[in-house]
């Protein structure tokens, strides 16, 4: 029985590394490829004989990176402060008072979830125009807010709904603290988990993001790093060494962050994703 | 409703009145969330409903005068071979990757539920792509499939066969859009069903083990109906994902060759920016939000029903 158990315990663990082995296939032929230089025409499976980082400094350069992590850092930085604030203060009311008029913002707030962000894309380039928004940091914070703040509040409400006691906020009242004193000295605090989660969500989708930012972001001193990369790739499709190496540089920040943070990562967007 | 629950409080009384009174006058709080309604009204809500609008036009998407055309664009919509294929490819990515990402993340999820020793390094490597931006993802795997010089073709040249150019492939490169999307978020669905079958008691295995239940009774009998709430979360929302594709396609084929691998999104962004056919493409969306919702709506309904039954 121990011997059958064992067998069968050495079986699993194979097909695990089957597995982890094939979901790193693509990873290695991106670095095989980004050590190459562009007249080494060896198999993508086999490691360069002599390799060099000249791929990663003229990627960087001709790619404008530099340039491209700040708009990146800037946008996602400012989408997700402004997701967090405007998100868990409109939470706490749509949680805390089921006035007919809440429960109608709610649903509002809800049903805008269904509408895939592309539907709207056509009116809302022309008003991005008209508001002469094209092309700034302005317009593609203010859409990642607008695309992420159902789902924030979403999570905040029922965040604030299930674990925070009223009791706690109706003590601060019978003192005489405000609402809104109640709502920054006692609830935000107590919210940190969720804050986290959202947090996470917010900063990958946005830090991914390429559908709006290639709508609004044409101009190269505003190019995000997806925008940025998407072009690069057009120039130099190829020159596949030149671009794998800008894409590890891309891809880099995050998958170093997801290592570190695994935990709350995978704690984080699995809290979000139980939207349905 | 409001305010302190005044039966467990009856010396309190007074203050109570006092204080839901107070409570009452304020009691919407609306001002909280006028900021959050205001930035998802004119980015979000508005757009939409203009969007309704400007699908009844000729709108070219710059010019500053357009004309109402009736339905004169949906009835083109209809008539247009294009749709249908493009429709047709959005319902395979939509429902295509619904089903493997569910099939291989309840498969993952059983099998890192064992007692192994490699379960958490697989988890992470599995999980690693989805915090990967889609597009880079796609140009990741485009190096694995491109015909000059992609991995996969050094590989059937090493082995003596003819290369192949997948991606070109007007029949192959949609399954191929199919199987990036679902190596990409199969970690999602894995997780969700690993958090699903850690929450099952071991009772009931050990129950049914004296009742001489095979391992895949079990499975039919205990481990699926109460998977069923994460199998609805994962179904709703892989479908609704699969179905808004847009990054993974530009990466990989561009929606070519012509529109053979094109998807919704794609070929929206392709008729406005490429074709000036504004007025079109908000038809377009639309159809595109009537699908999502329809089959949205349907699987929620669908699985939430399973749920009950078992």
């Amino acid at each position: 029985m121990d011997y059958l158990n064992k067998g069968k315990k050495t079986f699993l663990t194979i097909i695990a590394l089957i597995i982890t082995l094939f979901y790193l296939v693509p990873f290695y032929i991106l670095i095989t490829t980004s050590l190459k230089s562009d007249n080494d025409f060896s198999s993508k499976w086999i490691f360069p004989k002599s390799f060099s980082l000249e791929n990663f400094a003229n990627a960087w350069q001709q790619a404008n990176l530099g340039n491209a992590f700040l708009n990146s850092i800037m946008i996602t930085f400012f989408a997700a402060v402004f997701l967090i604030f405007f998100g868990s203060l409109a939470a706490y009311p749509l949680a805390r008072r089921q006035t007919k008029l809440n429960k109608f913002i709610y649903m509002l707030f809800i049903g805008v979830m269904v509408i895939p962000p592309l539907t709207a894309l056509v009116p809302l380039y022309k008003l991005v125009v008209n508001i002469g928004l094209m092309n700034t940091h302005t317009v593609a914070i203010l859409n990642n807010v607008a695309a992420f703040l159902p789902l924030t509040i979403f999570l905040y409400a029922g965040f604030i709904r299930s674990t925070i006691p009223k009791e706690l906020e109706e003590a601060a009242k019978i003192d005489g603290a405000s609402t809104i004193g109640t709502f920054f000295r006692i609830v935000f605090p107590l919210l940190k988990p969720i804050t986290a989660s959202v947090l996470i969500i917010s900063c990958v989708f946005i830090w991914n993001d390429y559908q709006f930012a290639i709508f609004f972001l044409q101009q190269d001193n505003v190019k995000t790093l997806t925008v940025a990369l998407s072009g690069f790739f057009g120039q130099n499709a190829n020159n596949q060494n030149l671009v794998a190496a800008a894409a590890i540089m891309a891809v880099a920040p995050m998958v170093i962050l997801f290592l570190i943070l695994q935990k709350h990562f995978i704690q984080g967007l699995a809290s979000g994703s139980v939207k349905g | 409703m409001i305010g302190v629950d005044s039966r467990k409080e009856p010396f309190v009384q007074t203050e109570v009145k006092a204080s839901k009174r107070k409570l009452r006058k304020e009691s919407s709080l609306w001002w909280m969330y006028l900021p959050a309604l205001a930035v998802v009204c004119l980015f979000t809500l508005y757009p939409f409903l203009n969007g309704l609008k400007i699908s009844f036009t000729n709108w070219d998407g710059f010019s500053q005068t357009y004309d109402y055309v009736g339905f004169q664009q949906y009835a083109r919509l209809l008539k247009d071979p294009d749709t249908w294929g493009v429709v047709g490819n959005t319902l395979l990515y939509g429902i295509g990757s619904t089903l493997l990402q569910n099939i291989f993340g309840l498969l993952l999820a059983l099998l890192l539920n064992q007692s192994i020793r490699v379960k958490a390094i697989t988890r992470t490597i599995v999980y690693l792509p989805v915090i990967i931006s889609p597009l880079v993802m796609g140009y990741i795997w485009y190096f694995f499939f491109a015909y000059q010089g992609g991995a996969l073709n050094d590989l059937l040249m090493f082995l003596g066969f003819q290369k192949i150019d997948a991606l070109g492939n007007p029949s192959l490169n949609k399954w191929i859009i199919v199987f990036v999307n679902t190596y990409q978020f199969v970690g999602i669905a894995m997780i969700i069903y690993l958090a699903g079958l850690q929450s099952i008691t071991k009772d009931y295995y050990e129950a049914a083990q004296i009742d001489g239940a095979t391992a895949f009774q079990q499975f039919r009998t205990i481990t699926l109906p109460l998977l069923m709430p994460s199998i609805t979360i994962n179904m709703v929302l892989n479908i609704i994902g699969g179905l808004k594709l847009f990054d993974v396609v530009v990466a990989l084929t561009n929606g070519g060759p012509g529109n053979a691998s094109q998807s919704m999104s794609t070929f929206m962004y392709n008729l406005y920016f490429q074709q000036q056919d504004a007025g079109y493409a908000a038809t377009q969306g639309i159809l595109m939000a009537i699908i999502i919702l329809i089959l949205g709506m349907a699987a929620l309904i669908f699985f939430k029903r399973k749920e009950v039954e078992a």
